[in-house]
């Protein structure tokens, strides 16, 4: 079965959403989201290292031998997150503080680790640059949801633009809301992928 | 007095999984049978005070010294995988069974959020355990990652305890699997926040 590049890219919304339905990634999905904006610098974030990931692992593949290829993945990996901690230094210091270990924490993210694994290292070097922008912008796509859903109840504001006076419930933007709100979110994936059948 | 509310507040108020939200792939994963998530928190346990300890050491004498710590990400995660492979092989001549029943878990202990968070935070965190703030010394932060994994350990038996008897249940279609799961974590973690303002 090969697909279209189109397809690579948009598969990643719904039919292989990274967070709804292969349920990878959870550590940042939970902790990075509790403002939209921030769930989707997160989500960038990792699109980034995704994507550049990808197109160098599928274009050494063939000459990485195959009993060291989780260490020199994880290398190639670690090598674009440490390029990815410099930019954010230099260019967006106030998101780097916010997201703070979780940006070098993307190294051990499975989705990076398993795109390699089950993707890029038996496609070309566009194909799998296409998957990883896919998986990367449903990532994101499903980060700002969450994020935007918990700043919402929590705070009673979209990307930081207040609708309501007043404190929202805390609750959301604390630790129990996020386990909360992404499992009812999963739920309505479940029952509106169910009815799409 | 100091080692106490380190392990009193890596255990239950900043518990690791519940609200920091690291290593919960395998939270999720494998705390489906109680027997299982034991013998996955002790090898996580194992491996996170080990490995801290081997990259505290290696950040003090080799990356800082020397200006290298724009390093600590790869070399950070290239120790755990050593690690990583060294207890599997360990596991496999000693303990057959665990080996088999940790399965795909055990080599993904490398990409356990857990593991690499706890050995960043010791080497980068201010502490205010006591007065004044502190980067943490050897023994503290040992003791910090070995507190730590036991409170990974509590919040992985209290879960996989709830689950094994919600598998009896008869949950709503649409929630059973990771649904309900989070949502049981949720209310987990909830009770877990009446901890906070304890240290």
């Amino acid at each position: 079965m090969t697909m279209t590049k189109l397809q690579l890219i948009t598969k990643g919304f719904i039919k292989d959403n990274p967070t709804f339905v292969l349920v990878l990634g959870m550590c940042p999905t939970l902790a990075t989201t509790t403002s939209a904006i921030n769930g989707m610098s997160m989500g960038l974030a990792t699109l980034f290292v995704l994507v550049l990931s990808n197109m160098a692992i599928s274009a050494v593949a063939p000459y990485v031998p195959d009993k060291v290829h989780i260490p020199a993945y994880i290398v190639i990996i670690a090598t674009f997150v440490t390029v990815l901690q410099f930019l954010m230094q230099a260019y967006t210091p106030a998101m780097y503080e916010t997201l703070g270990l979780f940006i070098p924490l993307i190294v051990v993210n499975c989705i990076v680790l398993g795109r390699a694994e089950a993707f890029a290292n038996k496609h070309t070097v566009i194909e799998s640059a296409c998957d990883g922008l896919g998986i990367g912008l449903g990532f994101t796509l499903s980060l700002t949801l969450l994020g935007m859903v918990r700043e919402i109840l929590g705070t009673g504001s979209v990307f930081g633009w207040k609708f309501i006076t007043g404190d929202g419930i805390l609750a959301f933007v604390m630790a129990p809301g996020a386990f909360l709100c992404l499992g009812y979110l999963m739920v309505l994936f479940n029952k509106l992928a169910k009815k799409n059948k | 007095m100091e080692y106490f509310l380190i392990i009193i507040s890596a255990i239950f108020v900043n518990n690791i999984v519940l609200s920091q939200f690291l290593g919960i792939c395998p939270f999720l994963g494998v705390s489906n049978k109680l027997s299982t998530a034991t013998g996955m928190s002790a090898a996580v346990c194992f491996v996170i005070t080990l490995s801290t300890i081997v990259t505290y050491l290696l950040n003090k004498y080799l990356l800082d010294p020397y200006g290298l710590t724009f390093l600590q990400t790869i070399a950070f995660i290239l120790v755990i995988a050593a690690l990583v492979q060294t207890v599997e092989i360990v596991l496999k001549k000693t303990s057959p069974s665990l080996y088999q029943a940790l399965g795909i878990y055990l080599p993904l202990i490398t990409t356990n959020c857990a593991v690499l968070g706890v050995a960043i935070t010791v080497v980068t965190k201010q502490f205010t355990f006591g007065d004044p703030a502190h980067m943490l010394n050897l023994g503290e932060a040992a003791v910090y990652a070995f507190a730590t994994a036991v409170g990974y350990g509590v919040a992985m038996i209290i879960f996989s305890g709830i689950r094994e008897h919600l598998a009896l249940n008869d949950v709503p279609k649409p929630f059973r699997g990771i649904p309900i799961a989070l949502v049981t974590a949720s209310i987990l973690a909830m009770a877990f926040m009446g901890f906070s303002g304890l240290v």
